[in-house]
């Protein structure tokens, strides 16, 4: 175990210690963290007593049970932070337009790795602030608007290792968008229009099982079900079984292919750079 | 008002340097309310009704709410940029000036990028107004009016009032956030899907049901009682006691020296 430490290759250090430091970073905003949970808080309220209306209306139709709708606004709350797609570090998109981007280049580290660490790092920041206490609450709400326990062990292991993946797909989705501003000199457009359709095709507007079955079905095959939507439905027990497997593997291949397909277009990007002195 | 009118203009000028930038943006704030307006159908396809109210009268609600969120953000953005104003020491150089100071703030900053929501409300009402199976007599007509002129001054008045607390915090109060985004969010539905005491808490302390819910019962002829036509003008008297706030606010207001 102490070898395999000394072994450890300095590279990785580096990564871990620039994640370290933006957490670090991150956790200093405590004040507007707390004024942040008692808004989710009410938006969480707000959005399950929407769907309590449709399921006293039509509980026939309704493609989870109320419970586990509760459970699944619940968790989104809780760990917002972890899949908003319009969250984007205004000094990464400041760096490119500004030139600023001639400092990090000059530092030895590999500046797509750089730039997932911190988002990573500032991402798990808030939600750990964010989380505890909205969860809390959540359980002890009466039966069908709390929060229930994951639906069995596996399916908690599951949540936690596909919330891990789905925060690194967001966060590759998200590099995408800033690697785009190389090539515009205005990103502001790319950014909402990007950030919008990801967030409302990830079932973050409302749950994916709710859109009509085609859509639904197609919108499975891309990675944006591998976001908040393969997790938080995990948990509440609305995928199991061969269809877990099947969506955890996709999410995999997504994962790998964005985190891929970024870095080689970053590669690209960065070998036509121009930074204009001044 | 010629004043007014003339720093609209420099707004309105100083934007179009930008063309792309500025059309780019309206798009997406196009998208962002389209998405929101799938999410809508997507729920009413699937159950045709909630609480009685089929999807062209929640479309009907669903537009007159992003018309008068929309209007009143293009106008009132300068109080929703309030503590980046007082942060910086803006506001100061605003109080030594001979002129209102309401009218400064509410002429600092036009939003003309939320057309992009503008436009998406005025096509939906293109679509529900002769779809809505209402019979369009000069009192509907006034109705919508009203609806949608309440609404606008109702989210002005908590536009002021996120602006007055900052006098207060110095920073903004994200709280603040569930009642002017969360009312255009959630009044995509008529109010009483969320219950009596939601309904009760928007009719008595912050008063969106008043231009929302009330009129549309009256626009829907489930309710002939002409009082509901009129809810909106006393929702309007909401900013009475947010002028109050801001005059205390001001009141306390220290600079914050920068």
């Amino acid at each position: 175990m102490i070898l395999h430490k000394e072994k450890s290759p300095p590279a990785a250090r580096k990564y871990l210690s620039l994640f370290r430091i933006r957490f670090i970073n991150g956790m200093q905003y405590r004040l507007a963290a707390y004024a942040g949970v008692a808004t989710q808080f009410a938006w969480g309220f707000m959005l399950i007593l929407q769907y309590a209306a449709f399921y006293k209306t039509n509980s026939v139709g309704f493609p989870m049970s109320l419970a586990q709708l509760s459970t699944y606004t619940w968790l989104q709350q809780a760990f917002l932070a972890l899949f908003m797609t319009w969250f984007f570090e205004n000094e990464i998109f400041a760096a490119i337009t500004g030139g600023n981007i001639a400092y990090e280049l000059v530092r030895p580290v590999d500046l797509y790795t750089t730039w997932f660490t911190k988002n990573i790092a500032i991402r798990c920041s808030k939600a750990v602030l964010r989380c505890l206490p909205i969860l809390v609450v959540a359980v002890f709400l009466p039966a069908p608007y709390g929060l229930t326990p994951p639906v069995s062990l596996f399916a908690f292991v599951m949540f936690v290792l596909t919330m891990a993946l789905g925060l690194a797909t967001v966060v590759a989705f998200s590099m995408l968008v800033y690697i785009s501003a190389f090539h515009t000199t205005n990103a502001g457009g790319v950014r909402i229009i990007a950030a919008t359709l990801a967030d409302f095709l990830s079932g973050a507007l409302i749950p994916l099982p709710f859109f009509p079955d085609w859509l639904r079905k197609i919108i499975e095959y891309t990675p944006f079900a591998s976001m908040q939507n393969l997790p938080l439905r995990i948990y509440c027990g609305n995928i199991a079984g061969v269809e877990l497997w099947r969506a955890a593997a996709l999410q995999i291949v997504w994962l790998a292919a964005l985190i891929v397909g970024g870095w080689l277009w970053m590669r690209a990007s960065l070998r036509r750079v121009v930074v204009q002195g001044g | 008002m010629r004043l007014y009118l003339r720093y609209f203009s420099i707004h309105a000028r100083s934007l179009m340097q930008y063309k792309t930038s500025f059309f780019l943006t309206v798009f997406g704030q196009f998208i962002t309310s389209f998405t929101g307006f799938l999410a809508v159908w997507f729920m009413m396809d699937r159950y045709h009704e909630v609480q009685g109210f089929d999807f062209r009268e929640v479309s009907l609600c669903f537009a007159v709410m992003l018309m008068a969120f929309s209007l009143a953000e293009c106008f009132a953005r300068g109080f929703d940029t309030f503590p980046s104003m007082l942060g910086n020491g803006e506001f100061d150089r605003i109080m030594t000036r001979p002129r209102g100071l309401i009218f400064q703030v509410l002429a600092q900053k036009v939003e003309l990028s939320r057309l992009g929501r503008l436009a998406q409300a005025t096509l939906i009402f293109v679509w529900a107004i002769p779809a809505s199976g209402v019979v369009w007599t000069p009192d509907k007509i006034f109705t919508l009016v009203m609806m949608i002129s309440g609404g606008i001054v109702v989210f002005s008045g908590l536009f002021i009032v996120y602006a007055s607390l900052c006098f207060f915090t110095t920073d903004g109060l994200e709280f603040m956030n569930i009642f002017t985004d969360g009312g255009r969010e959630f009044g995509r539905f008529p109010f009483s899907i969320y219950g009596d005491g939601i309904l009760r808490f928007l009719t008595y302390a912050i008063p969106l049901a008043l231009f929302q819910y009330y009129p549309l019962l009256y626009l829907t002829g489930r309710s002939g009682s002409l009082l509901y036509m009129f809810t909106p003008a006393l929702g309007c008297l909401f900013i009475v006691p947010c002028y109050l706030l801001w005059r205390l606010g001001l009141r306390h207001y220290k600079s914050t020296g920068s």
